[in-house]
């Protein structure tokens, strides 16, 4: 019984002394009333990488114009960030990089920064993970697919979806291919637009792909849909 | 009987010192007995199993709770020395219990292999057989290998699939940065399979380098090459001035000259043309000859345009001498016989336009630091020393050093080094993967006159080559054959004979690649004999109308003559025949006009073939595949009929689908598109 005491005594000064040791946090110098992306979201990354752009996010007044001084925070689950927390710079911005988690699928990141009335104005950004599936369905996309589905050019490639009518769906759509079914597109893929009433441009691709190559196309428009895809069936939280 | 025998009566009862002792020492006896059993009972594995039983009894999965068997659950495989029991804590990772997000009950995605044929710790590291979350993931004393971070698990997939793999995207890069940044020119990198990693980034030889530049231009080089072109691959040896100084001393004195030296530079060659449109002129002959399709220049924005195949071309005018590249336009190979350059045959009159063009790419900034004293014997020496110990003969050719042997540690089991042999920079994470990137991100961190030059590199970069160098681990040395997928070889094949000397003049093999050696910037030419009719071929090598108007990388005109073609033509059409047919067989009279009349409309209507080709410059806009508008005198028709049945069996690269057509459709396609004979350039 004497020992009590004594073990309440270091367990507190072990409290104390852990919570001292992380970095001091920051105090805003100023306080915005909006936050908003500048650039760096909805973008793809395979699972556990740092994005490819970082996190560039500005911080305004009530007059519209940028605050310098401004703290921003971030946090997002199963998301990494160098730094967690930032104060804007002279132009109102911060810029930080954010490293997906093991997991493909949806990011998301919420960017908060304090409003000077007390509560705080946030921002949302949607990033996604390719596992090894999704990273299969890209490589496809991307030596079949995209020329005729992504609108951008590049020096190796050019879109021919301008020249196509009528034009394709970027696999992005997801208005539009969020409300097929998996059976119908994997149909599309293999048998061609015909094959689901639609234009003979969209060749048929079974004698091309395998059947895991097909499937792992649908993984990957699935994954890069926008508005997000809903998978059909009972939710869950954690 | 005899009473002496007998015990002394026994004492009837034990002292009260006696039975405290007695009571204590069961006591410690029964709490030690209790040790194991409580260890067990309350064992992170019963614990998350007894979780997971509670999450699926309120989601009523009686199902799931009455078929669950608890205990230890171990994966073992004998042939690959794997003993996992990862999933006495990870219960459902075939997703049993649908839409459980927290670890450890998280679905495992999807991967191309069944967890029992490999268990978990091959390619996530950590301790497989350990039961406790602190042994199985972390470091301990007995055991080195931390679970491996998510963005390194493609280190996983590398140590049985050597090649380039779908869905290893990191992998693949990883692997491509040690040769394409010349790290396997020092350091050896050696895969289960016996294949040996080979450079590919091809560094100029620098035995002519005083007929090439300046003693000021190598100073400024060597002390930073990032500084003269952002996307230069030769790395930072962070020289003080006073070595920059020697280096470049020793290296303008080992010089000789090169067989090019003698060649006359005729006035013509040299004479800035006259008039305004010159400089247009000129702009047009660096366009028309594609020369962006391998160097890049820096636009006013501050982008490249152009490829990363040569060298950056921004700030040229401020290397070069002039003579020097008016030599080596008029042919690349006599300075440097290994280059990837063709001989573009140029008269005088376009080796001055595209020499004036390149030398007015200069920066003044560049050189404006560069004063060096004059050479002294003394610096020559400390010069050739320096060489010698920097390793630069490793990668470039220079007379009087030898290329080093061994300069670099072996990295063919880099990624199951052993941490007692690995020298940690103060203040770092003590394991493997940080090692390495920190190793790759900043060599001289690990301390001063370590040789390792500084790579420039972006963190994405740095995660690929750490991906690839972790998959040299030893494991796969140990694991059965069968299980190891080697990448494919190239071949060493060269063409032979009189045009085979013209096509290695031409560089053909920088960008097509022929048998199985070659480049992948232009299409294959292994059978395109078989492919192509005579007239068109000549026509195409005289003057390389493209077919894939919309492509920025295209075939530059060579101004060969008609011998040269001729010789060519005959080589291309004799040895580049493909086995599977003779393009004799396809029956004429079956190519009539009835059937010609079902092919347009197979291809119009429904094969929709309009969408890729362009086979009427006034109708059809698609871009993706060549135009057809001239087909009919370009390829074969025995080659057409094969080529629609199935592409890929032809070229296995082509993004052509396969539309699994009858024969009938595929003969009729055919004698639509030998009917399609536009000239040649008509263009839009």
């Amino acid at each position: 019984m004497k020992l009590l005491p004594i073990t309440v005594l270091i367990s507190a000064a072990l409290v104390a002394g852990c919570k001292q040791s992380g970095p001091p946090p920051l105090k805003p110098a100023a306080y915005g009333t909006q936050i908003t992306e500048v650039s760096g979201g909805k973008q793809l990354a395979q699972v556990g990488s740092t994005l490819p752009q970082p996190l560039v996010l500005q911080v305004n007044g009530a007059d519209g114009n940028p605050v310098t001084g401004a703290l921003v925070s971030l946090h997002g689950d199963g998301l990494q960030f160098n730094p967690v927390q930032k104060l804007t710079d002279s132009s109102g911005q911060v810029t930080v990089e954010a490293q997906l988690g093991f997991n493909p699928g949806d990011y998301q990141v919420i960017a908060e920064t304090p409003k000077s009335g007390g509560g705080s104005a946030t921002l949302n950004l949607r990033e996604i993970a390719l596992g090894y599936e999704q990273a299969v369905g890209k490589a496809v996309n991307d030596q079949y697919c995209i020329r005729c589905h992504d609108p951008e050019s590049t020096p190796e490639r050019v879109s021919n979806l301008d020249n196509l009518s009528p034009a394709p769906h970027q696999f992005t759509d997801g208005g539009t291919l969020n409300r097929m079914s998996d059976a119908d597109l994997t149909n599309m893929i293999a048998h061609g637009g015909p094959a689901l009433g639609k234009s003979p441009q969209m060749p048929a691709y079974a004698a091309t792909l395998k059947p895991a190559e097909i499937k792992a196309v649908l993984s990957y428009i699935r994954t890069v849909a926008d508005p997000p895809y809903q998978t059909p069936g009972v939710k869950y939280g954690k | 009987m005899d009473n002496n025998n007998q015990p002394g009566p026994l004492r009837s009862r034990p002292t009260l010192r006696e039975l405290a002792y007695f009571g204590v020492v069961s006591l410690v006896l029964l709490v030690s007995l209790a040790i194991a059993p409580a260890k067990n009972y309350f064992s992170d594995w019963r614990h998350y199993q007894k979780s997971y039983l509670k999450i699926a009894g309120e989601r009523q999965s009686g199902t799931l709770v009455r078929s669950f068997q608890g205990g230890i659950r171990q994966t073992w495989i004998a042939k690959l020395g794997v003993v996992d029991r990862c999933e006495s804590c990870h219960v459902n990772l075939t997703g049993a219990l649908v839409g459980a997000t927290g670890q450890p009950f998280r679905k495992h995605p999807i991967i191309p292999h069944d967890l029992e044929q490999f268990g978990c710790a091959i390619c996530h590291r950590g301790q497989g057989p350990a039961t406790s979350v602190e042994e199985a993931h972390y470091t301990t004393e007995a055991w080195e290998q931390p679970l491996l971070p998510a963005r390194y698990l493609e280190s996983g997939c590398g140590q049985c699939h050597l090649g380039p793999l779908q869905g290893a995207p990191r992998l693949n890069e990883g692997r491509a940065l040690l040769s394409s940044q010349g790290c396997v020119h020092c350091h050896i990198v050696a895969q289960p399979d016996g294949n040996v990693l080979k450079p590919e980034d091809n560094p100029p030889p620098l035995t002519h380098i005083a007929e090439k530049t300046s003693r000021e231009w190598i100073y400024a080089w060597i002390r930073n090459p990032q500084s003269y072109a952002a996307s230069a691959t030769m790395p930072n040896f962070q020289l003080n001035e006073q070595d920059a100084a020697d280096i470049s001393a020793f290296l303008m004195a080992q010089s000789t000259a090169s067989p090019t030296s003698h060649i006359e530079i005729t006035t013509a060659s040299t004479a800035a043309a006259p008039g305004a449109d010159a400089s247009t002129e000129a702009a047009t002959l660096y366009g028309a000859s594609f020369c962006s399709s391998c160097h890049a220049v820096q636009n006013e924005a501050g982008n490249l345009v152009g490829g990363n195949f040569g060298p950056e071309l921004t700030r040229v005018g401020a290397k070069v001498n002039p003579d020097w590249l008016r030599r080596w336009l008029s042919n690349p190979a006599a300075y440097h016989p290994a280059t990837r350059m063709p001989h573009y045959r140029m008269d005088p009159k376009q080796v001055a336009l595209l020499s004036g063009f390149l030398l007015a790419k200069k920066d003044s900034d560049f050189l404006a630091n560069a004063h060096l004293a004059p050479a002294s014997a003394d610096s020559v020496a400390r010069g050739k020393k320096l060489v010698t110990e920097t390793g630069c003969a490793a990668c470039h050719q220079i007379n009087g050093v030898n290329p080093p042997q061994n300069f670099a540690p072996d990295l063919t089991h880099v990624g199951s080094r052993a941490l007692a042999q690995v020298v940690f920079a103060p203040g770092m994470k003590h394991n493997l993967p940080d090692y390495i990137s920190a190793k790759i991100h900043d060599p001289r961190s690990f301390g001063p006159g370590l040789k390792m030059p500084k790579f420039t590199l972006g963190e994405s970069q740095i995660d690929a080559l750490t991906t690839a160098l972790l998959s040299q681990t030893d494991h796969a040395a140990s694991f059965p054959k069968e299980l190891i997928i080697s990448g494919g070889r190239t071949s060493n094949y060269h063409p032979g004979g009189e045009a085979g000397r013209i096509m290695d003049d031409l560089r053909c093999l920088s960008c097509h690649a022929i048998n199985g050696n070659g480049g992948d910037m232009a299409p294959d030419l292994t059978w395109e004999g078989s492919a192509v009719q005579r007239a068109w071929l000549e026509d195409f090598l005289k003057n390389p109308n493209t077919l894939r108007p919309a492509l920025i990388r295209r075939m530059p005109k060579f101004n060969l003559s008609p011998g040269e073609i001729k010789t060519l033509t005959d080589y291309i059409l004799t040895a580049y025949q493909s086995p599977g047919f003779d393009a004799q067989t396809m029956d004429a009279h079956a190519l009539n006009a009835d059937a010609a009349a079902r092919g347009k409309q197979l291809f119009y209507a429904k094969y929709g073939c309009q969408s890729c080709h362009i086979a009427d410059y006034k109708n059809d806009k698609g871009y993706v595949g060549p135009a057809l508008t001239s087909v009919g005198n370009r390829l074969t028709p025995a080659w057409t009929y094969k080529w629609l049945k199935d592409p890929s069996a032809l070229r296995p690269a082509t993004i052509m689908p396969n539309f699994s057509l009858k024969d009938d459709e595929a003969r009729d396609l055919t004698a639509f598109l030998m009917t399609l004979k536009a000239k040649q350039g008509g263009g839009k």
